[in-house]
């Protein structure tokens, strides 16, 4: 048996995935969807602190209008290295592979994925990506913007292109396996009675975004493909002196980098989804309704990539259907904004952590959302493209929506994943910190971007100063609001309370075994009887007067 | 290796193993349809622009070489396919039979792609800094059937004078660059195939070696199934790229 | 000047008041509903705080009238918003007859306007109040885009591509433009000034500017006889080529039976790849000028060309369609 240690206020710790075995082998070598959960907890946690430091120093340089931190090259390269290490290296993997990886197989009653060993090599495939990258960005840098343009990209960018096309043609490969391997675990592992309609909304968020994964990531593999071998060749694909075409690259690129998002955003609106009928206690309102808008955001979210591109000189006919189509595609994400708020009516609501880290997700993602309706409105947009108001849209989406669902989703989890409990006073104050900060950050640039400041500026007009010194104010605070849940997660490992198998307590398969769960999931496989986020006909939850509960949690 | 043929730790039953494995097969070659997807769309957009550079281009490809590969995979797939005929009905002396004749197959495959590469190599059709659309009637050697060469020299100058009417020097600047392009495409496109049918190789070599332990049968025959698939999608792809690179615009010699 | 604490640049074109008007209404709209879904969430935040240990909510599974409700009227909302920016759209997308052409080229990292008569001007633009101003972009190396958020219009500016865009400046003054698509290191500092000017003063600027070296109208002229172009294309139609006087603008019979109208596209690729188009009653045989024109000189001969609207079309000879399609 392997050697334990017993702490003051902690009971014996039972046999689980995290000390069933011991060495570095049996990390690196694990093919247990937990532990690899973990590895990609690490390295992701790594690539947004890469990302972070070079937004740090953006947001350092644009304190003055001159930008005095670094030469003009250099914040090109800053920029452009911030958006690869976050979208490609940090958002995209983070909740899938992190809280996917660990919770899927647990929320549907299985042992593991469908392909243990793929999601393993996913993890090596993700590592051998990011090696390309970094080595990239220390062998010169990159200066050709996330979106890597050609022919500036393939002609006359001189840094490191090359390694770093490679790098995230590589990574390409470990969402595409991830994706594989979460659609067939949902079609062929679901324990008995666990029916379609009674999955997990987290899971029905997964299997849109594997949907998007699968079909997205192949199409921008081989069009950075194809730019690095002109890059590399000299060849013509893109190169309107031998015959290419600058407008085919934007339209590959998109066709995979617009879906992208969505698979950004749709895990957090997945943890969202579990988050609030949980801490609600109440069933959600009108599952079906955001199942279906997971797959319609899958779906339609294909067909608007070309909204990138209204002042190209693209067609209007084609500028017409694209801004049409956006439109479209926003009204499923509103069906659930509003079927989330009619779950808070009438519920009885905590305000744990995970809650306060879902209602601003849902703040602050309605803002992002929201001003994606000026962006597709095709008479706005040829004066706010390319402006700050597009870089504070998205970042509404991908910060304070999918890193906020990110970390309310770590908050939700972390008793089931390290079996401990995490300060909830402090942890609190972090979210609102978050969430003030974000806003002090970005809402500046919409202004910004409406008066005409375009985007990846190292200088700008004076006029602009106030507004880009407020940004950076909020930026600090911002960072304070991430720093904060780094210390005390670490802190709970090691001094947390013990959480106990159902904390909160919520109704999915997860919180049926202990916390943290054996290596293989559940002794006996479960069976499904009951409806998702019912706590009407479930006895065992301990809500009913007089039964015991796990440890209580904040003021509960 | 996992032992084949025992139900992983993972997996209720060998149902469910097998459903598994056979749905991840077919999602990954949706990916990898998306994945040619790109290199086709590219092709088409570049030869209606240029239909014809990417005419002159396509004529320079070895026609009967090109076919007899086309053969080559179909028997390949029609090996492929008793394969898995054998292991569902355990006929286990058969089965690696008809693989070892797939991979023969997929071999000869290969070698004559190698051929022709080595062909487009020697007549300086590769794209890079030597590349020359007129290199081989600048330079017929021996080998070169007279008839052919001046077939490829009528069709040039046909091209060259619809590329630039006139100005012969421009005309063959335009023809190279868009020639070039079609050869990119080429390269890119076959090349990838190639890189996968060598995958596919691979994979047969494995399943090769394990059904030399007996271990497919009617009961278990999962991994032959899913080779099967992979090596079939591999084939159709050639079939495409057969028709799209070889057969448009194909002027009879 | 502005403001002291702006939230919109000053309007200085036909387009500005459409956009902000639009603006204020999607504002308008989105705030209706962030405001709306902030204050319920708020609400029953503190309203259903939970009260005891074991408290759970009321179940509620769901109402499809309601769903129906925020689908539709959203959508509704949506068409809306769309409706509106489409218009303006395709009015900015779709060139007025009666413009002020004037020329921009973008290059690493550095903007190059040709006035109509040939005026250059570099990181400036000089346009009168009250015209409609018509830019044709190209691009020397990589993609750059021309924003002037004075007027609330840009457009890309991408290499072997012309694009065009427009805008009817309203208000004199002095308006910044910015490259607005990353272009490499200088990206921002690739930007200048748009002068508006009352026509007068736009016209007494125009005369005064020294032409330089280059007027394009006098060296489109020098280039068409230089690079031999009056050899086929003689003015009186009795040349191996069809005759360019009134061409610009008119439509033009092909070869195929179509018919393209002779624009500025046209012109270029008539003169980079001329066997695109070949003219109905003639032989593909004009040699390509790719490679021996630089950008200045295909708008010069462009300029040139247009400048022979006003000259007497041949009846025999010209490329120019006849009218009511008989032959």
């Amino acid at each position: 048996m392997s050697e334990t240690f017993a702490l003051p206020n902690h009971k014996t710790p039972h046999e689980d995935y995290l000390n069933a075995t011991y060495g570095i082998r049996s990390w690196l070598l694990t093919t247990d969807h937990k532990r690899i959960a973990l590895l990609y907890l690490a390295s992701v946690t790594f690539f947004f602190f890469v990302g972070g430091i070079f937004a740090t120093m953006i947001r350092i340089h644009l304190l003055t209008p001159s930008g005095a931190l670094v030469t003009p090259e250099t914040y090109n390269k800053l920029f452009t290295m911030h958006g690869v290490a976050m979208i490609f290296f940090f958002l995209i993997p983070s909740i899938p592979a992190v809280l996917g990886n660990f919770l899927i197989p647990l929320m549907i009653g299985a042992k593991d994925l469908a392909f243990p060993k793929i999601n393993l090599l996913s993890w090596y495939i993700y590592l051998i990506g990011g090696c390309f990258v970094l080595y990239s960005f220390g062998t010169g840098g990159l200066d050709t913007g996330w979106t890597f343009y050609t022919p500036l990209s393939s002609i006359y960018s001189n840094s490191a292109v090359t390694p770093a096309v490679i790098g995230i043609f590589i990574n390409g490969f470990s969402s595409i396996l991830t994706g594989l391997n979460f659609i067939v675990t949902i079609h062929t592992m679901r324990a008995p009675g666990m029916t379609w309609f009674r999955l997990p909304l987290f899971v029905w968020a997964h299997y849109a975004t594997s949907l998007v994964m699968i079909l997205g990531t192949p199409v921008v593999a081989i069009t950075l493909l194809l730019a690095g071998l002109e890059r590399m060749f000299h060849l013509g694909f893109f190169n309107p002196a031998l015959g290419g075409d600058p407008i085919l690259f934007q339209h590959l690129f998109w066709f995979y980098s617009h879906p992208a998002v969505y698979i950004m955003v749709l895990p957090s609106m997945g943890v969202v989804s579990e988050i609030i009928p949980t801490l609600a206690r109440k069933p959600i309102f009108g599952y079906s309704f955001i199942a279906g808008s997971s797959i319609a955001i899958a779906v339609i979210g294909f067909l608007v990539w070309a909204h990138h591109m209204f002042v190209t000189g693209e067609s209007t006919y084609a500028a017409l259907t694209f801004s049409f189509l956006s439109y479209l595609v926003a009204i499923p994400s509103a069906v659930k904004v509003f079927n989330w708020t009619a779950t808070l009516y009438k519920g009885s609501i905590s305000w744990d952590t995970p809650m306060i880290y879902a209602l601003g997700f849902i703040g602050l993602f309605l803002i992002g959302g929201l001003t994606g309706l000026f962006l597709a409105c095709l008479g706005l947009d040829i004066h706010i493209h390319d402006t700050y108001f597009v870089v504070a849209h998205f970042h509404y989406i991908m910060v304070g929506g999918a890193v906020m669902g990110y970390l309310g989703g770590l908050h939700f989890w972390w008793p089931k994943i390290t079996g401990k409990l995490y300060p909830e006073s402090l942890s609190r104050l972090a979210a609102v910190i978050l969430f003030i900060g974000f806003n002090l950050t970005f809402f500046p640039q919409f202004i910004l971007g409406y008066l005409g400041m375009p985007r990846r500026y190292h200088s700008y007009p004076p006029e602009f100063q106030v507004l880009n010194v407020m940004s950076t104010a909020g930026a600090s605070i911002l960072a304070l609001g991430y720093l904060l849940p780094m210390v005390y997660f670490v802190w709970s490992m090691r001094y947390g309370p013990a959480a106990g198998a159902n904390p909160w307590p919520a109704t999915g398969l997860e919180w049926k075994t202990p916390s943290p769960p054996p290596t293989e999931n559940f002794e006996v496989t479960p069976e499904v009887t009951w409806e998702p986020y019912d706590y009407s006909k479930r006895p065992d939850l301990g809500l009913v007067a007089g039964a015991p509960l796990a440890p209580a949690h904040g003021d509960d | 290796m996992h032992r084949t043929g025992e139900l992983y730790g993972h997996f209720e039953t060998l149902e469910q193993q097998k459903d598994s494995a056979t749905l991840g097969m077919w999602i990954f070659l949706v990916t990898e349809v998306l994945f040619f997807g790109g290199l086709f769309l590219t092709y088409s957009i570049n030869r209606h622009l240029y239909f014809t550079a990417f005419g002159v281009g396509g004529n320079m490809l070895d026609l009967r070489l090109g076919a007899t590969n086309t053969v080559v995979l179909i028997a390949s797939s029609f090996t492929m396919a008793m394969s898995v005929w054998s292991a569902q009905t355990s006929r286990k002396k058969l089965l690696p039979i008809f693989l070892i004749l797939t991979l023969v197959l997929g071999f000869v495959f290969l070698g004559i792609k190698y051929v022709e590469y080595k062909q487009k190599f020697d007549h300086h059709l590769v794209p890079g800094r030597s590349f020359d659309l007129t290199y081989r009637i600048n330079h017929a050697g021996p080998g070169d059937d007279p008839k052919e060469l001046a077939a490829e020299r009528a069709e040039i100058a046909d091209a060259l004078r619809t590329e630039a009417p006139g100005n012969p020097h421009e005309a063959l600047v335009a023809l190279n660059a868009h020639a070039q392009l079609y050869f990119s495409l080429y390269f890119g496109m076959t090349g990838l195939h190639a890189l996968h049918m060598i995958v596919g190789a691979g994979l047969l070599v494995w399943v090769i070696r394990e059904s030399f332990k007996g271990r497919f049968s009617a009961s278990y025959n999962t991994p032959i199934e899913i080779v099967g698939l992979y090596w079939h999608f591999v084939d159709i792809v050639w079939i495409y790229l057969f028709a799209l690179l070889y057969l448009i615009n194909r002027h009879a010699v | 000047m502005q403001s002291q604490l702006p939230l919109y640049p000053e309007q200085a074109s036909n387009f500005a008041p459409q956009v902000d008007s639009l603006m204020l209404f999607i504002i308008t709209v989105c705030l209706f509903f962030a405001v709306g879904v902030t204050i319920a969430i708020v609400w029953f935040f503190f309203r259903y705080h939970r009260r005891g240990k074991n408290e759970v909510g009321i179940p509620l599974h769901g109402d499809s009238r309601l769903e129906t409700l925020w689908i539709v009227v959203p959508l509704m909302l949506a068409m809306a918003m769309f409706s509106w920016g489409a218009v303006i759209y395709v009015d900015y997308r779709h060139m007025p007859k009666d413009t002020l052409d004037i020329y921009m080229i973008g290059k690493q990292w550095m903007w190059k306007a040709q006035q109509p008569n040939g005026i250059r001007e570099i990181n400036e633009l000089h346009v009168p109040v009250g015209r409609n101003v018509r830019m044709i972009l190209a691009s020397e190396d990589v993609i750059h885009d021309f924003y002037v958020p004075a007027f609330r219009v840009k457009m890309d500016v991408v290499p072997g591509h012309y694009n065009t865009m427009w805008f009817r400046p309203t208000k004199p003054g002095r308006y910044h433009f910015f490259c607005s698509q990353y272009c490499g290191t200088n990206h921002a500092i690739m930007g200048g000034w748009v002068i508006v000017m009352e026509p007068s003063d736009y016209a007494s600027w125009l005369a005064g500017a020294s032409l330089g070296e280059a007027n394009p109208l006098g060296s489109g002229e020098k280039l068409f006889t230089e690079k031999a172009c009056a050899t086929c294309h003689v003015a009186n139609g009795t040349g191996r080529a069809p005759s360019l006087n009134g061409v610009y603008g008119a439509q033009v019979l092909l070869a195929d039976g179509s018919t393209a109208v002779a624009d500025d596209a046209y012109i270029r690729e008539s003169i980079l790849q001329p066997a695109a188009k070949i003219v109905a009653g003639y032989q593909p045989l004009m040699p390509t000028f790719q490679g021996q024109l630089t950008e200045e000189q295909v708008i010069a001969l462009t300029a040139y060309i247009k400048s022979l609207q006003s000259q007497p079309v041949p009846t025999k000879g010209s490329g120019v369609a006849p009218a009511k399609g008989k032959k």
